[in-house]
């Protein structure tokens, strides 16, 4: 067998090449930076474009205007940078821009440890933009996962034409791991679909069963419109209500509505477990070697590893909880996602296990957590 | 050629506003050049020059404010047939000054009007970058204590090789648009207006007045010979044309068996300089090199050659799925930096584990098993101890075999450093035995 030897940021950055991405635009940042690296060996000798942004929020505007002229774009911060992104997600969800936005998480608040991990980000991604409408934010665990779940990311963003994050961390992006790179299942990819061609183009008409608008890029034939301002189906500014919330609880539908199609996750359910740990991220594989070393001891402890956090995975983590009466949820914050399972396991025990500290949650918390 | 403003849309700004014939203008440059609507994106943003975009059949993206040239270069670029034209106004040159800045020292080929009318228009008529400090505004008295910026001095400066300045009354702004369109690189013109709705309320401005105020100015009206240089893009796909593509991953075949089948927690305590980072790489191939599973997880400042630097590395014939260091079998220490960043591991050592201390290095006491070793007297420099400390691991075959590491290094270094790392390894385990204390 032959093994590679790589970290998060890199399989990163390769999985976007593949996955089709000719255009990204940064911001140098800490522990994001050698994602900019990786796409600056890769995309301009194959013909993208790279492009060095004086601040985040051009970064975002960057790789907006790239993506309505048709191109798969991505770009990568850490959470400073995400707070200046917020304005530009706002823009790319309400007019629906397809792009990946990959968030390598550090510790906050604020500037906070360029070089700790955390998860800190979690709720930030899901609530940072005006106006609350759903996005999807994968996460992953290992540098297997940010090669596929990239992958993923640009099929969905492509699909539903929305922004995808991708929720990683200082631990998952420089860690580095080997990887048998021949194992790695990869989807196929999927491309923005075009409008129906008997119709006149309406930039924002949904498709058939889609609740989504086919897309035509700018700068071809048919004129584009593209606007933040809230719009009718045809690009324009309306002040009409109607049109209005059909926009909205379309653009909200469009991926809640669907969220069991790319509900991404990992679970060792053990049938005589009463308790269930429930994380995300890289303390998934903390979780992994405390669930074995409880089994070995006799306390079978099922698991559940969540990579599609957002929407909330909500019939998923239903599905999977159904025979656990308690639930830890462990993530390396002081309780983000906690909150979501409370919510949807609202008959269940759950407890919180977490820390900002800057370290990695040990296979000896969770045990500890688990055997109280 | 046929207008191309919008028949569906016809242009609405508030009677009297300059806007109107900058838009009018801007038509006719586009006539001029015999452009149809598709080889045009116009691209706006927030404020009164963002009607620019409706009124017009062409391509079109407004965005957010001040941030029109960020979406026009992301388009410029991936279109590079296009016509990118932005119009942004005076409220968008304060927030959206860096974008700004950044167009004019790229020089990608994209036109930026400026519709300076003094003030903001839609929220009121407070002061912009350009409102004249004794202007009555909606911001009272504020405006009074700032000095307006000359937005063509600041992009000339910034290096934009095509700056110009007029009037929206001019007769002849059409023919200037005309020039500044046909300019490839990045041009801007900074054209002056009046505000009837807000700005005119307290203030008196005429066409005239304006023509009075640009006179008072020095020249500015098109092609800066100190800022010409080529395009952007241009540039761009030459210097992409010569570079070679990406490498792909490598690959390492297991060829050699490890010495030890269980799971290896290495520590590599140290110095910025001291090559920490390489050697736990080298650690990492090695392993690869034996098909071990590896993860390798730094810990340096953001400050180089000075600090803290560690390198833990797990091998495993199982699945590595924590990575962090729980019980370490193997801590090398050569620096004091890296040991005090660290010493919570040396209580939980078992009688097990192995240090490998560089003489003169204090370690906190425990019992595990330690080996001083004297590099100085080997006349090993520093910068060489945590290759020379691999090197001992392979002499004792412990975690790594001499074929482990002589095969890693031949993965990973280049020819030149290779035969140093070669030679260091070598010197290192012939005299093993001295090294010790």
């Amino acid at each position: 067998m032959k093994l590679g030897l790589c970290d998060g940021n890199e399989a990163l950055a390769r999985a976007a090449f593949e996955a089709g991405c000719r255009f990204f635009a940064g911001y140098p940042i800490t522990p994001a930076t050698s994602i900019f690296n990786t796409m600056l060996n890769i995309l301009p000798p194959a013909g993208g474009v790279v492009l060095q942004a004086e601040d985040e929020i051009a970064a975002m505007g960057y790789c907006i205007g790239a993506s309505m002229c048709g191109l798969k774009a991505m770009t990568a911060t850490s959470g400073p940078g995400i707070s200046l992104y917020s304005e530009q997600i706002s823009f790319a969800i309400g007019s629906e821009v397809p792009l990946v936005i990959v968030d390598v998480q550090r510790l906050g608040p604020s500037t906070g440890s360029a070089t700790k991990g955390a998860d800190g980000d979690i709720q930030f991604l899901r609530w940072g933009n005006s106006g609350g409408l759903p996005v999807i934010v994968l996460a992953p665990v290992d540098v297997r996962d940010c090669f596929a779940l990239t992958m993923h990311a640009f099929n969905l963003a492509e699909e539903y034409r929305c922004p995808v994050f991708l929720a990683s961390n200082k631990e998952v992006a420089l860690t580095r791991e080997s990887i048998d790179w021949a194992g790695i299942e990869r989807p196929i990819i999927i491309n923005r679909s075009p409008p129906p061609s008997h119709e006149s183009f309406l930039p924002f008409r949904p498709l058939a069963d889609r609740d989504v608008p086919g897309f035509l890029a700018i700068g071809d034939t048919t004129l584009v419109r593209q606007t933040s301002s809230t719009h009718g189906v045809d690009g324009y500014i309306t002040t009409d209500p109607a049109a209005i919330s059909a926009a909205n609880e379309r653009m909200s539908r469009k991926i809640k509505n669907r969220v069991d199609r790319f509900s991404y996750a990992e679970a060792v359910i053990e049938p005589e477990a009463k308790t269930m740990i429930v994380t995300y991220g890289v303390t998934g594989r903390a979780a992994r070697d405390a669930c074995r070393e409880l089994k070995a001891a006799g306390k079978p402890t099922s698991l559940l590893i969540l990579k599609t956090l957002w929407p909330v995975p909500e019939n998923l983590i239903r599905q999977q909880a159904e025979t656990a009466g308690r639930v830890i949820v462990v993530e390396m914050n002081l309780g983000q996602y906690e909150r979501e399972l409370r919510r949807v396991l609202k008959d269940k025990s759950v407890e919180f296990l977490g820390q900002m500290n800057g370290k990695l949650i040990t296979p000896g918390q969770i045990k500890e957590a688990v055997i109280g | 050629m046929a207008s191309l403003l919008n028949k569906n849309r016809p242009p609405v700004f508030c009677p009297g506003c300059s806007h109107d014939t900058v838009l009018r203008s801007l038509d006719r440059a586009f006539q001029n050049l015999g452009l149809q609507g598709n080889q045009i994106a116009m691209v706006s943003d927030i404020g009164c020059s963002g009607l620019f975009d409706t009124f017009f059949n062409t391509h079109a993206l407004h965005g957010l404010h001040g941030r029109a040239l960020t979406y026009a270069a992301g388009i410029k670029l991936a279109r590079p047939e296009l016509h990118v034209v932005v119009t942004m106004g005076d409220g968008g040159l304060g927030i959206g000054a860096a974008h700004l800045l950044a167009a004019c020292r790229r020089n990608l080929d994209l036109t930026l009007l400026l519709l300076n009318n003094f003030n903001f228009g839609m929220t009121g008529g407070q002061f912009s970058a350009t409102t004249p400090p004794v202007a009555s505004i909606g911001s009272g008295f504020l405006n009074s204590l700032e000095q307006p910026m000359d937005a063509g001095k600041v992009v000339k400066a910034a290096g934009a090789p095509f700056v110009a300045r007029a009037s929206a009354h001019s007769k002849d702004l059409p023919q200037l648009l005309e020039r500044a369109l046909r300019y490839e690189g990045f041009s801007f013109v900074d054209v002056w207006g009046i505000c009837p709705g807000r700005y005119l309320r307290r203030n008196k401005l005429t066409p005239q007045m304006i023509n009075e105020n640009l006179m008072n100015l020095d020249s500015l009206d098109g092609s800066i010979a100190e800022n010409e240089r080529p395009e952007y893009l241009e540039n761009y796909k030459k210097i992409a044309a010569q570079l070679k593509p990406a490498k792909s991953f490598p690959q390492i075949e297991a060829t050699w068996s490890p010495p030890e089948f269980c799971r290896q927690e290495i520590v590599l305590l140290g110095a910025a300089g001291q090559r920490i980072q390489t050697a736990g790489e080298t650690m990492c191939i090695a392993g690869l090199t034996a098909g071990l599973n590896v993860t390798q997880k730094n810990d340096y400042g953001i400050t180089v050659m000075t600090g803290p630097s560690v390198s833990e590395i797990v091998l495993s014939p199982e699945s590595i799925h924590f990575t962090g260091i729980t019980n370490p079998t193997i801590i090398i220490a050569l620096a004091e930096e890296g040991v005090n960043r660290r010493r919570d591991i040396f209580a939980r050592l078992d009688s097990k584990a192995l240090v490998i201390q560089a003489a003169g290095v204090e370690i906190p006491a425990s019992d595990d098993r330690v080996i001083s070793l004297d590099f100085k007297g080997l006349q090993i420099k520093k910068a060489d101890w945590a290759l020379a400390s691999l090197a001992v691991l392979a002499a004792m075959n412990k975690a790594v075999s001499r074929e482990m590491l002589d095969a890693a290094v031949n993965l990973q270094f280049k020819a030149g450093v290779l035969e140093a790392a070669k030679a260091l390894i070598n010197k290192t385990i012939a005299n093993s035995k001295d090294l010790r204390l």
